[in-house]
């Protein structure tokens, strides 16, 4: 579970004996090549390859038509913002159950600020959606750090308060699309090269928090805390301030994705996004998130959402009707766990037979 | 190795420990809440308050009744609403193609059964963490119940079951469907508090390692409590079908954040190992006696789901509230006979 956080330190600590660690015997490219043909990520993208082709090659005109291209790239851009926000806060090990509502409370927001202001910047709307979102996500993450409760608890506690201050706020209200001025609603289906405004959104996004994840001290952090909280303590990492860090980043995105929402559909009831928080649990766990944390990537996360929503898409055009979607979802995710508990296995075993042998 | 140190064997005289718990203060809160609604709202205290209030929650209090179990061994189980729905829907369809309610009822709890078996083998046997796991099958259970039914609707049940559910003893006053909610009761309060199983289920919770060394077989005890889940939950789903005179695949969904809520608002510890089951039936009836009452009082729903959701917050807050005041009132140093044991999710050691 925790491979990435341990690798991350070359042994300096043993000055007079053997290294503990060796270097690697492999050449970088070899070791690069093993890594990428290896990695979760790929095999998830190939999954998806299948499905795509799949359904191309039973119906041409998934893939070859002048809309089709377009919602395949266009369908997944929300959940992608959701579930790069989740895999975060997985990766801390911890879990972000109040999402859905979140995005019901910017969506509707987002349709509330135009009706209540017209002619207010769609800037300015964006950034009241992430703000708001990103407050949401600072409550779930002081609550989370300073009462010592599991995240499970504290946002399932918060999934229902903000869903009743939305249907609070909201009533049976309803904001229709004409409601909103026309240069927005068109972001949700615009392109630009042919490909929809939405999806580069959620693309820059997950780049720019993938990259900081990746790279950054405070993302490496996070890994190290969820592989072992206690430990990360112990070093003197700041446990608390990252995963508040985690769920305000989580907020923020769900905020986001709430303008986003409004925008792609342009109706928007109190029930927005209700039970969106598993699909994008659901996500991240396809994509290769261990749910204890200290694991995986935001690229994994991301094509697992786009996975799931291309799953949904193909499932009425390979003749099984589209109630059976939520089944086959809960097949993937469990698949994908069982698989990722074999493939750990197997790979402590080699560790051992190797430790064994030397 | 020899004990250098004696302790007493209870640091609280036997009344403080019984009175002040967790479960008492809950119970106490309830008390204080029937007692309240009752002297200020017209209609509290009339004759269809209670039965109403019984028919609504049944589910909830069914479920809670192995949730606790469940959470007491430190795990958890999210599909237990997609189990009723599944349930309801087979219900349904058994009934639709002919099949007697008794008979129908009866698949449908072996279907149930089958739910928890797959949960429970997934977790206890394969060794996956019970919340990716029941987060697939809540999915995957609800899935089928949809898929089998799509957005259509069994609903021409039977007058005479339809109609009995709504009937009681004493005149309607004490519904039918406390006889199997008392029974369960009693059943799984002896099994948590009584017998060498339900020890173990404590044992689990606070260190599954520790319960494996003193003979605990964990894996057979994880798994007994998913099917038990499964089952009541099934059960429930039967009742919920009848209650409502309606087969649809949406049934009860989100029920499990309620069953889960009032779980953990009447004291059992979510790390395991800790919670008692007269707290939680004191919490079940504490959300719906507040559900109940404010509906009295025409608040909607939306604010009632805000009180739900703070309570759930504010009572798991209050334990690391609590915690830390004694911890400042005894000192740093000084480690408190309650301290709560730290994280004990065992990473897993490469010696295995």
């Amino acid at each position: 579970m925790s491979e990435t956080s341990t690798q991350r330190e070359p042994s300096s600590v043993d000055t007079g004996t053997a290294p503990i660690v060796h270097p690697s015997s492999r050449s970088p490219m070899n070791r690069v090549l093993t890594t990428v043909v290896r990695s979760r990520e790929i095999a998830i993208a190939l999954a998806l390859l299948l499905v795509i082709a799949a359904t191309t090659v039973t119906t041409p005109s998934f893939l070859f038509s002048s809309n089709s291209w377009r919602d395949l790239l266009l369908t997944p851009a929300i959940l992608i913002l959701l579930a790069v926000g989740e895999a975060v806060v997985v990766i801390t090990r911890n879990v972000d159950l109040s999402v859905g509502s979140t995005l019901a409370i910017t969506a509707y927001l987002t349709g509330r600020l135009f009706v209540d202001q017209p002619g207010i910047p769609i800037v300015v709307v964006f950034l009241a959606g992430i703000v708001v979102g990103g407050a949401l996500g600072l409550v779930n993450g002081l609550l989370v750090a300073l009462g010592r409760v599991p995240a499970l608890v504290i946002t399932l506690g918060t999934l229902y308060i903000y869903r009743g201050l939305v249907l609070t706020w909201a009533g049976s209200n309803r904001i229709n699309a004409s409601d909103m001025p026309d240069g927005f609603l068109g972001l949700g289906t615009k392109t630009i090269l042919s490909i929809p405004v939405l999806t580069i959104i959620a693309v820059v996004v997950l780049a720019v928090v993938g990259y900081f994840l990746y790279t950054s001290r405070s993302g490496r952090d996070m890994y190290a805390i969820g592989s072992d909280p206690e430990a990360a303590k112990l070093y003197g990492l700041k446990v608390r301030q990252r995963v508040v860090g985690a769920f305000v980043l989580s907020g923020a995105l769900a905020g986001l994705s709430g303008v986003l929402y409004a925008a792609r559909y342009g109706t928007i009831s109190s029930g927005a996004g209700v039970g969106i928080e598993l699909q994008a649990v659901g996500a991240v766990v396809i994509g290769g998130v261990a749910i204890f944390g200290g694991s995986g990537t935001v690229w994994g996360a991301a094509i697992g959402a786009v996975l799931l929503v291309t799953i949904n898409r193909a499932l009425p055009i390979l003749g099984i009707q589209d109630f059976w979607q939520q089944a086959v979802v809960g097949a993937l995710i469990l698949g994908a766990i069982v698989l990722d508990r074999v493939l750990s296995a197997r790979r402590s075993r080699k560790l051992i037979e190797a430790r064994d042998a030397s | 190795m020899t004990m250098t140190r004696s302790y007493p064997a209870h640091a609280h005289p036997l009344w403080r420990r019984v009175l002040m718990t967790r479960e008492v203060a809950v119970i106490a809160l309830l008390v204080v809440v029937v007692l309240w609604a009752s002297a200020t709202i017209p209609n509290f205290s009339g004759p269809l308050t209670f039965p109403f209030l019984i028919l609504d929650s049944a589910p909830i209090l069914l479920i809670a009744l192995p949730m606790t179990l469940v959470i007491v061994t430190g795990e958890i189980d999210l599909s237990v609403a997609s189990v009723v729905g599944l349930s309801s829907v087979l219900v349904g369809m058994l009934h639709q193609d002919g099949m007697s309610i008794p008979l129908a009822g009866l698949i449908a709890l072996v279907v149930g059964v089958l739910c928890g078996l797959l949960n429970g083998f997934l977790v206890a046997y394969v060794g996956l963490p019970s919340l990716a796991v029941t987060i697939g099958t809540l999915a995957l259970y609800r899935g089928v119940a949809v898929g089998l039914l799509g957005t259509t609707a069994v609903t021409d049940f039977p007058f005479k079951w339809t109609n009995l559910i709504q009937q009681g003893f004493a005149g309607g006053r004490l519904p039918f469907v406390l006889v199997p909610i008392v029974v369960l009761a009693v059943v799984f309060a002896a099994l948590l508090h009584f017998t060498s199983f339900g020890r173990g289920l404590f044992d689990i919770g606070l260190n599954a390692e520790a319960a494996h060394f003193s003979g605990v077989n964990v894996a057979r005890t994880k798994l007994t409590v998913f099917v038990l889940a499964g089952a009541v939950s099934a059960f429930a789903g039967v009742y919920y079908t009848l209650r409502y005179g309606s087969a649809r695949g949406d049934n009860a969904t989100g029920l499990e954040l309620q069953v889960i809520a009032a779980v953990l608002l009447g004291g059992v510890s979510i790390f395991g190992g800790r919670g008692a089951l007269h707290g939680v039936l004191g919490g079940v009836l504490l959300i719906a006696v507040i559900s109940s009452a404010l509906r009295l009082e025409n608040v909607t729903v939306n604010v009632i789901n805000i009180i739900i959701g703070l309570l759930l917050v504010l009572s798991v807050m209050s334990t690391s509230l609590l915690g830390w005041a004694s911890k400042m009132r005894r000192g740093a140093g000084v480690r408190g006979d309650h301290a709560r044991p730290q994280k004990r999710r065992v990473t897993s050691s490469p010696l295995q």
